[in-house]
């Protein structure tokens, strides 16, 4: 998760990219600016997010808008489909993406009402920081559990592009090591989360031999979760080759129904998450995965999923990012499920 | 202001959850749960709980001390329960073919250079580097978790660990 830096890009495949982006003047009443992607529209009043397009328009609260826009762009469009809600989203190609309206949705493609348009990612994405800029208020934070934050909500007023522009975390080796993504302190302003009061913060015993200072290494991930000051945002703390270890920490709900394009494997360390797993295609449901602390379990490619934690809870996204797997997809080679038994 | 109890796992006090289906295949999910695995597998038994593609997480009981191990790439352990030492080693020669994946056992003590020692808790990881040796000990029995790529010493039992019926 979260690392499509070094996914590799597939192919671009799409002759006949949208390029068109606009970001237009702010409204007289809401002050918020409007902004056009293709022929896609977004506005944002004082309780929504409203889009339209050639034929149709979905208005979606813009907390829900917001909380899903910011991990669509802090994932780089991510791994597969991005659902916002039942109706709009973005599908990643690596290097393209399209962003789609009922393409996912039963109803919309049995009327024939779906829309849809393919952009280069590179013009996209600039457009959808501009937006998660000006939409934000001052005191809001869409990557912070909804009781740990101000409302969305109202006129514009000021802006918080600490939060919105805060660097994703990934450590290139392990965290702790020298040179490597630190860890968590309240000195470095990652103070210990009110729900993880409990969580020890011992340091691993470390006895090292002179010239060994950059291999002989540990870290306590548990504490360096407990002070995450954001949700549902992996950050990678240690690579394998093309594995990445993604670990984060879960409050309220996965603000997007992600629709897996390759298996993603979960581990919850500690606490409980429950995953809501439905067609991703479709969008019917396949089954919900309860998940308590030790629990491993695989998503399949073919589903979309969603995810909810009452207590804050530890969750290790496990990611394959090798460059072979876009192109894998592309040719309908990647394995739907992991494991064969 | 309210107390928060953070619920971890550990040998003796696990809950497992569990995949409902409403219209799939459990097996889809590969279901299994880390302390499950370790309760019944053997001291130092590295069960894959997790693969893809060569990637995989083994899951082991920590008991008493393991035997010595080497890879040709970083692996990364995460103590789960328990208190488990690693014993790190610099090899004098490198005791595994280039491009071997996963950890090689190594049938005598290695020769070489002492490097350190970790002592990790629950919660703590640890880094295995390559080119090094390493084995580990624990006094009282451990969970553990590996990050590696699948090797000699992974133990695939699937049909054992993961939940099969709806």
């Amino acid at each position: 998760m979260a690392m499509l830096e070094s996914a590799g890009n597939a192919s671009p495949s799409s002759e006949n990219l949208a390029r068109h982006t606009k970001v237009l003047p702010a409204d007289n009443v809401n002050g918020y600016r409007s902004f056009e992607a293709g022929s896609f529209q977004f506005k944002r009043d004082e309780y929504f997010a409203r889009i339209t397009w050639p034929g149709g328009s979905h208005v979606i609260p813009v907390d829900y808008f917001l909380r899903a826009l910011m991990r669509d762009i802090a994932w780089g469009f991510f791994y597969g489909t991005v659902n916002f809600d039942g109706v709009f989203g973005t599908t990643n190609h690596y290097g393209e993406v399209t962003m789609f309206a009922g393409l996912y949705n039963d109803a919309f493609r049995a009327a024939g009402r779906d829309f849809s348009e393919r952009f280069p990612s590179d013009v996209l994405m600039p457009l959808f920081k501009t937006m998660i800029g000006d939409w934000t208020n001052e005191g809001y934070d869409p990557f912070a559990a909804p009781m740990e934050t101000g409302g969305p909500w109202g006129r514009k007023h000021g802006a918080n592009d600490e939060a919105v522009e805060r660097a994703r975390v990934t450590a290139t080796r392990m965290v702790g090591l020298p040179g490597d993504t630190p860890v968590r302190t309240d000195a470095n302003g990652f103070p210990v989360n009110r729900m993880f009061a409990d969580v020890p913060q011992d340091a691993p015993v470390i006895e090292v031999e002179p010239g060994f200072e950059n291999e002989v290494s540990a870290f306590n991930l548990f504490a360096y979760l407990s002070r995450s000051d954001v949700t549902w945002n992996p950050s990678v703390c240690s690579v394998v080759g093309d594995s990445l270890f993604c670990p984060t920490s879960e409050e309220f709900i996965l603000p997007v129904d992600h629709g897996n394009d390759r298996c993603e494997w979960f581990v919850v360390l500690t606490d409980e998450i429950v995953w809501d797993v439905k067609d991703k295609a479709s969008g019917k449901n396949r089954a919900r995965v309860i998940m308590k602390a030790g629990d491993v379990s695989c998503m399949p490619a073919d589903i979309r999923h969603t995810g909810y934690a009452d207590k804050r809870a530890m969750l290790l996204v496990w990611e394959n990012a090798s460059s072979k797997i876009p192109e894998m997809i592309q040719k309908g080679e990647a394995p739907v499920v992991s494991v064969q038994f | 202001m309210t107390n928060y109890q953070t619920r971890f796992g550990s040998l003796q006090d696990f809950d497992k959850g569990r995949v409902e289906i409403v219209d799939d295949d459990p097996k889809n999910y590969v279901f299994s749960n880390v302390f499950d695995v370790a309760s019944s597998s053997a001291p130092y038994e590295r069960v894959a709980v997790a693969k893809n593609f060569e990637y995989v997480i083994e899951a082991a009981r920590a008991e008493g001390t393991s035997g010595w191990y080497a890879a040709d790439h970083d692996e990364f352990v995460l103590c789960m329960d328990g208190e488990i030492e690693v014993h790190l080693v610099k090899l004098d020669k490198a005791a595994v073919e280039p491009g071997t994946q996963g950890a090689t056992p190594l049938a005598d003590m290695p020769q070489g250079r002492k490097m350190g020692r970790l002592v990790l808790r629950r919660g703590h990881m640890g880094l295995l580097p390559r080119g090094a040796a390493y084995r580990f000990h624990a006094n009282q029995p451990g969970a553990m978790m590996i990050q590696t790529i699948e090797g000699l010493v992974t133990v695939q039992k699937w049909a054992e660990i993961c939940q099969t019926a709806a």
